[in-house]
């Protein structure tokens, strides 16, 4: 189960969040009340050069004061002030919270560590050594706003109607995993990247192993939080285009690269054989999204739905054709992509 | 002699109602149980019976029982028969027991206290009959990253060069048994099964026979401390190469072809002289350090100009992760573990028994150590010595091994009863064997379909397996410690496999 949506203006122009609340709200049958969330990206124009960090503080009084010694000894916190959250009918288990964080390069140990570098570590070692403090959300310009409840009351506790983005990602949770909680509501995000995710990562095992062998830390106990340290590893990292990225994640079968002409085979065998423990198994729709580019894809068979549709400068996608039209009822050119079959926008402005 | 004849191990019995005198138990027992007395046939020396079971699967009237004596000595909890018996023998020979086939000491499996997964409801298993699921492995060296450039039209050129690997279309290979050990029949058997199923044999250390140079794509050379029947031809026929540095069933000791085994054939295969002992020594001489495996590696590569793959097997022993970890610097493809459950031609008892770890517990911690050490990319791991069925394939593979090497179930396929004296050359199967009235029993036709046969059902099952678990590729499984419960492990094995346990 899972509804997932997204969307993307490829011109940048904002659309603020009350058409994504009814259109996940629409997908209600796909969830069970334990947890929604909602990935904005221009939210944050004035601090735009700033890491957004999301913080959920179990006790704010207890376990601020270390997150803000931390991060002063790798930057300068620009801003911060708790993300307002309004009653909605949700028990408050955490008090989320905003920090806006400029790194300091020059405060690594090695020099070619990136501002990138040192925020994912800063991430990592916040989530998986503070306890009572976790990190859910640290890209640019962007937030991710999460709890456990249904679509439309996490839309009402953040009220995101009032938040304006380029670029929504949206997701209503039916946890069979782990229990619903709101660390593990999606979508996941790290730096920029944000992933959300319909079905169960089989492979989670390898997966989780492989990218651990990186230094990035499992901890939020649920098979999605691979897909963004995933897509980061190969695409910020390995340097891949996300139309290879996905390549590697959800790859063609050995029967159809067999198939290939010589040199795609080449390519593709080689895509398999390097990064093998990144293949995703199971049954996946997912959604992954960063600063300017919106991408769909599912496994390999697709055991899990995925449609997408454009309409003027806008590419959705999407579980339900449905929950599109609740936001675009115009929307005519509706396309299911095939198993494995990567769906790209990016912004052209 | 004081200590006197030690009592009978298995009684042959003859029923009389029901043997009709044709002879063929005295023809097929190459041990002399049986004898033709005038008209009769006669249990002549049950002494002699190694229930290989050679005369009941000849027999066709189901005449004879062999069955395993009881009693004889007073009981003990301690003091078995076995223990006793050895003391025995040694009492009157002075000498190291050699002993054929792997360990039989009852150590509890690992393997059968682990539990597969497989799924319900919320993810979906998948029908191996109607998706497709893939088995295809590739063993060799991989790159950290791939470096790929892309054109604003579309077009991507790979900047990287893979190094060569081995393409499996199962993760089932067959390891290292040398014609030496087991007879050329046998081993044009298994060659022939690996051939038809896209998988790969082991020479062993007994050089490339002639007659197998048409299989010579499936087979791996071996080069060990002996360097029997290595030379330029043979490093080039093989489609990869390993280097033996241990074995499972004698980790830290060499190896002893007898001189009786090396008949002309097999004296021209090893390139040593007819009826000589072939003795191989426990260490390699020009290797007493990783630095000097890596020279080696380096010039069995540059020999064959970097264009095949390059193993390293090791027994798996206390310290295998740390072991690994070198090799997989030192520029190997793959390393192989070789638990302690391995077979033989010929071991000290002493050793088949007591030295050496499971191979479950080996791989779980190789894969661990060369994650840790961002290494595991860089060499494959090949698992061996104890695999008895395709769960235990999928529960290693599980554990962290790409793939396998199959011995005595290759064995068992083409009648091996695994009656563990293989050391004595007189296998009545025709496997572990130089006679050619025996070797000639073995047709290498028929055997060949059957070890085919058991790769394609145990490849079919770990597909199935693979399919209840969501899985339809099996990268997906290598190192999935998620997918495995331990059933009644204990907390420390439970953190040296990574594996949770069951109801977790």
């Amino acid at each position: 189960m899972c509804g997932i949506i997204g969307v993307i203006d490829k011109r940048r122009q904002l659309m603020d969040g009350s058409k994504i609340r009814e259109s996940l709200a629409l997908m209600d049958e796909r969830g069970s009340g334990e947890g929604a969330g909602y990935a904005a990206y221009g939210i944050y124009p004035e601090f735009a050069d700033a890491y957004a960090l999301h913080v959920f503080f179990d006790n704010v009084r207890e376990n601020k004061p270390a997150l803000v010694q931390e991060l002063e000894k790798w930057g300068r916190i620009v801003h911060d002030e708790p993300i307002p959250i309004y009653e909605a009918g949700i028990k408050k288990v955490h008090t989320p919270w905003r920090f806006f964080f400029k790194p300091d390069v020059t405060k690594a140990q090695e020099s070619h560590t990136s501002a990138d570098d040192i925020v994912m570590r800063l991430v990592m070692n916040t989530n998986s050594a503070r306890k009572g403090s976790l990190i859910f959300s640290s890209g640019k310009n962007m937030g991710v706003f999460k709890a456990s409840g249904w679509p439309e009351e996490v839309a009402n506790l953040y009220r995101i109607q009032d938040y304006k983005g380029y670029l929504w990602l949206a997701h209503n949770r039916y946890p069979t995993n782990t229990s619903g909680w709101w660390g593990g509501a999606h979508p996941f995000n790290l730096l920029d990247w944000s992933v959300v995710h319909n079905g169960e990562i089989t492979s989670y095992g390898t997966n989780r192993r492989y990218i651990e062998s990186y230094g990035y830390d499992c901890t939020m106990y649920t098979d999605t939080e691979v897909v963004a340290y995933l897509v980061d590893l190969l695409v910020r990292k390995h340097g891949l285009s996300e139309k290879l990225a996905v390549k590697a994640l959800a790859p063609p079968f050995w029967d159809e690269i067999d198939a290939m002409p010589a040199k795609e085979q080449e390519l593709n065998r080689a895509l398999r054989l390097t990064y093998g423990p990144a293949l995703m198994n199971g049954p996946f729709a997912i959604c992954v999204a960063t600063a300017d580019t919106l991408i769909g894809f599912t496994d390999r068979i697709k055991l899990r739905p995925l449609v997408t549709g454009e309409h003027n400068d806008r590419l959705y996608i999407s579980s339900e054709e449905a929950a599109i039209r609740r936001i675009e009822p115009e929307i005519e050119d509706v396309r299911m992509p095939k198993a494995g079959e990567p769906v790209i926008g990016r912004v052209i402005a | 002699m004081s200590i006197g004849s030690v009592p009978l191990r298995f009684k042959v019995e003859i029923d009389p109602e029901r043997c009709m005198k044709c002879g063929r138990c005295v023809e097929n027992c190459s041990y002399g149980v049986f004898r033709k007395e005038s008209d009769n046939i006669v249990v002549a020396n049950s002494r002699a019976c190694v229930a290989c079971h050679r005369c009941l699967a000849f027999c066709p009237r189901d005449a004879i029982d062999i069955y395993e004596k009881p009693t004889d000595y007073r009981t003990h909890p301690v003091w078995t028969r076995e223990v006793r018996e050895a003391v025995f023998n040694q009492a009157k020979t002075g000498r190291i027991i050699v002993a054929g086939m792997g360990n039989v000491l009852p150590y509890p499996s690992i393997f059968d206290r682990l539990v597969l997964d497989a799924c319900q409801v919320t993810n979906p298993s998948i029908d191996p009959l109607r998706e497709p699921m893939e088995l295809r492995t590739y063993i060799g060296k991989k790159p950290a990253a791939l470096s790929v450039k892309e054109k604003p039209n579309g077009d991507a050129e790979l900047l990287t060069k893979l190094a060569p690997n081995l393409k499996l279309e199962t993760p089932i290979m067959i390891g290292h048994m040398s014609y030496g050990a087991i007879s050329l029949n046998a081993q044009t058997a298994l060659a022939k099964a690996v051939t038809k199923m896209g998988t790969f044999l082991g020479t062993g250390e007994g050089g490339l026979h002639e007659s197998l140079y048409p299989y010579q794509d499936h087979m791996i050379v071996q080069v060990a401390s002996g360097r029997f029947g290595v030379d330029i031809n043979y490093l080039e026929r093989g489609a990869a190469i390993e280097i033996k540095i241990g074995q499972g069933a004698k980790p830290g000791i060499g190896g002893h072809l007898p001189g009786e085994k090396v008949c002309a054939d097999v004296s021209c295969t090893r390139m040593i002289p007819e009826g000589s002992d072939a003795i191989s020594p426990a260490p390699h001489h020009d290797i007493y350090s990783i630095e000097d495996l890596k020279q080696l590696v380096h010039s069995l590569k540059e020999a064959t100009e970097w264009k095949k793959p390059v193993f390293v097997k090791i027994a798996a022993v206390h310290n295998s992760a740390a072991i690994a970890a070198g090799i997989a610097r030192s520029g190997a493809d793959a390393v192989v573990i070789d638990g302690f459950r391995g077979g033989t031609g010929a071991a000290p008892r002493v050793f088949r028994d007591h030295v050496g770890i499971p191979v479950e517990a080996a791989v779980a911690s190789v894969d661990a150590k060369l994650r840790k050490q961002g290494v595991r990319n860089e060499v494959s791991i090949i698992a061996s010595g104890g695999i008895r069925q395709s769960a235990d394939i999928a529960k290693i593979i599980c554990l962290g091994a790409d793939a396998v090497y199959i011995g005595t179930s290759a064995l068992v396929a083409m009648g091996c009863r695994v009656c563990g004296t293989c050391n004595r050359g007189t296998c009545a199967w025709g496997i572990a064997t130089q006679r050619p009235e025996l070797t000639k029993r073995l047709d290498p036709e028929t055997n060949a379909v059957q070890v085919a046969n058991l790769i394609h059902a145990w490849t079919d099952e770990i597909a199935e397996l693979m399919g209840a678990a969501g899985i339809n590729s099996i990268e997906s499984l290598r190192g999935n410690r998620d997918r495995l419960r331990g059933y009644m492990l204990d907390e420390g094995l439970l953190n040296v496999l990574d594996v949770k346990t069951v109801g977790a």
